[in-house]
């Protein structure tokens, strides 16, 4: 049985974000990288299901992203992964959802993928469009952010999460996509073995060419940071001088702090 | 411009959100029409065409369904955008629409900005204009950005249907386990990844006992149980309205102020003053948790 995870690289969100000349999204210079949170899941639940069906099951990684991404990609190896495909791009950041679907789907289209597990959205554009997207395009049934999976000979039972922390329980059928959410499962640190050993892999390099890029269908542009509260105080400095600052603040700006105690 | 509103129906009733939707569309001075799965016994005030199946026959949980549905709609009324809620049901259906029509699809969309729809990037520390391509696109709109315009007037109903069948089987949903209400509390201290362990959730403990509040967290302090699920705040945990919300070590992602922007005061207390925590903070403290909550907590202590 094969199985395909979708990954992407981004950056470490406590970085300094700042936009690029076109102002379309953001420069990469002193960013650090790493996989988006949610793919941690996809990779995680993927390796889960190989280790439980024995020999019989194969996980394939891809990533659409330029020559940095390959770092990712190892890490997915490290993880348990068995092959790992870079479409290697160096304008993925900034195409839309549509054309990273695209490659995707010409990349599995034909390959036989039973199940093919994605993140629910990635952390810097946060699109949740992507593994839908495939979906659709290789006419797959698709579950949309998971927090439990379970399968039995091609039956899927998963629980979707919606509104209130209320889930709900779906079951379908292979071949599906799923896209996970946070909870689903707790990432596993990669052994010093298989670290050294994922170093070593041979990766299959595609071009977007060969997997049937296609052209946008819609632009990005005024990059630029979220608004602060204009009325709010930024404060920093040593320890105990700003907890001296935070309580006259809270003494005169709230009533929690009023007399006899607090309440 | 005209606009199709997906209407959303949860446990047998439309949501309250759907009015945000009307409200976008009247921030686009939009004419409008809606599609809704729904009772015909429980309408939507409304004036316009509403294109409306039956829920029972179509289920609550069927997007495959839901998504011939739409088309159906889309097809009558050649709109020139169809437009849902950023939740659990647009997330998972608008795609499935932009994939059958080969369009834009823009996704949680916070504002309009000169013909462009923003939304948030970079776990909501940046935003950027987002401009379909394609004649036709599909928009989720972020709950709770655009406000609900008052929903009057009776509809005329068209009725539509799709084949019941689904890939996709429901077979029932899951509570989530109660037993702390965070709702009534005055004060709610709130701890973050950025406390960095199970053990560190001690100083927000202390903190919050310190001040005689409540602890909350974000979801992933949940989700590594450093913490009970029932603290959780944001959108899928509780909502919470406290005079004084201590923010320690939370980033601020758009799904956690969903949960806490109704709070009196908010202060942030993060190593990143950058974070988009400052988009609602009335006090930033740029500082270590680990330096400075046991200061804060020994000031209070000594008062
Ligand atoms: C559908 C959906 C629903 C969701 N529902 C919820 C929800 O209900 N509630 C929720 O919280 N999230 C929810 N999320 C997740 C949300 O998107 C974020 O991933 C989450 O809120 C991040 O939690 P955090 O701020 O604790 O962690 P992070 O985003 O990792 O932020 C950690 C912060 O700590 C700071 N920090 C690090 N070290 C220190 C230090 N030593 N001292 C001080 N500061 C430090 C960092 O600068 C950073 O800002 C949901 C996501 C989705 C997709
Ligand atoms: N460049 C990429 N390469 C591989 N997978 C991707 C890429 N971009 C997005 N994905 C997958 O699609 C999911 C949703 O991404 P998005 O639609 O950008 O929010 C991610 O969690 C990944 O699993």
């Amino acid at each position: 049985m094969n199985i395909l995870v979708c990954i992407k690289q981004v950056p470490d969100m406590e970085g300094r974000f700042e936009p690029n000349e076109a102002g379309s999204w953001f420069d990469e210079v002193g960013l650090a990288w790493r996989m988006n949170e949610y793919d941690a899941f996809a990779v995680e639940e993927a390796v889960r299901l190989k280790e439980r069906l024995g020999g019989e099951a194969r996980v394939t990684a891809l990533c659409v992203g330029p020559a940095r991404v390959v770092e990712t990609l190892r890490k997915a190896l490290s993880m348990g992964c068995d092959d790992a495909v870079h479409i290697d791009d160096p304008e993925a950041p900034e195409r839309d959802p549509w054309q990273i679907a695209s490659m995707i789907v010409g990349f599995a289209a034909g390959r036989g993928f039973e199940l093919v597990f994605t993140g629910m959205q990635s952390e810097d554009r946060s699109s949740a469009q992507v593994g839908l997207l495939v979906a659709e395009r290789l006419g797959v049934t698709c579950a949309t952010g998971i927090t439990a999976f379970e399968w039995r000979d091609g039956a899927i039972t998963v629980e979707r999460e919606i509104e209130g922390g209320r889930s709900c329980t779906l079951r379908l059928k292979a071949p599906a996509l799923l896209t996970c959410q946070q909870g689903l499962n707790s990432p596993r640190y990669p052994t010093l073995p298989n670290i050294m050993k994922s170093k070593r892999a041979k990766l299959t390099v595609l071009t977007p060419e060969s997997v049937g890029l296609e052209p946008p269908k819609a632009s990005s542009g005024n990059f630029r940071p979220h608004e602060r509260n204009a009325a709010g105080v930024i404060l920093d400095g040593d320890a105990v001088t700003l907890a001296a600052q935070v309580l006259e603040i809270l003494e005169t700006r709230t009533a929690v702090l009023g007399k006899g105690g607090v309440r | 411009m005209k606009l199709l509103l997906v209407g959303e129906v949860r446990d047998d009733r439309l949501t309250a959100e759907t009015a945000e939707l009307s409200g976008f569309a009247a921030r686009l001075d939009a004419e409008v029409s809606m599609v809704l799965a729904g009772s015909a016994d429980a309408l939507p005030s409304f004036a316009g065409r509403l294109y409306l199946a039956d829920l029972e026959t179509c289920g609550e949980f069927s997007s495959d369904v839901h998504k011939r549905l739409v088309l159906d709609a889309i097809e009558r009324e050649q709109p020139d955008a169809v437009v849902l809620l950023h939740s659990s049901y647009g997330w998972d259906l608008a795609p499935r629409l932009a994939a059958a029509m080969q369009s834009a699809q823009v996704s949680g969309v916070v504002g309009l900005d000169d013909g462009g729809y923003v939304v948030e990037s970079c776990n909501g520390k940046m935003r950027r204009t987002v401009r379909p391509l394609t004649d036709f696109a599909v928009l989720t709109i972020q709950p709770g950005a655009f406000a609900a315009a008052p929903m009057a007037g009776s509809p005329d109903v068209i009725a539509i249907e799709a084949a019941p069948d689904s890939a996709i089987e429901f077979l029932g949903c899951i509570e989530p386990e109660r037993g702390i209400d965070l709702s009534r509390a005055g004060v709610i201290v709130s701890a973050g990844r950025g406390v960095g362990g199970a053990d560190q959730v001690e100083l927000v403990r202390a903190l919050a006992s310190a001040l005689g509040g409540e602890v909350g967290a974000s979801r992933p302090v949940v989700d590594a149980g450093w913490l009970e699920r029932a603290r959780q705040v944001g959108s899928s945990g509780q909502s919470v309205s406290p005079s004084l919300y201590v923010a320690c070590g939370i980033s601020g992602a758009i799904q956690h102020l969903a949960g806490m922007k109704g709070s009196g005061f908010v202060l942030a207390i993060n190593t990143d003053r950058d974070a988009p925590i400052a988009s609602v903070a009335d006090l930033l403290v740029v500082a270590d948790l680990a330096e400075f909550l046991p200061a804060l907590t020994a000031a209070l202590e000594q008062r």
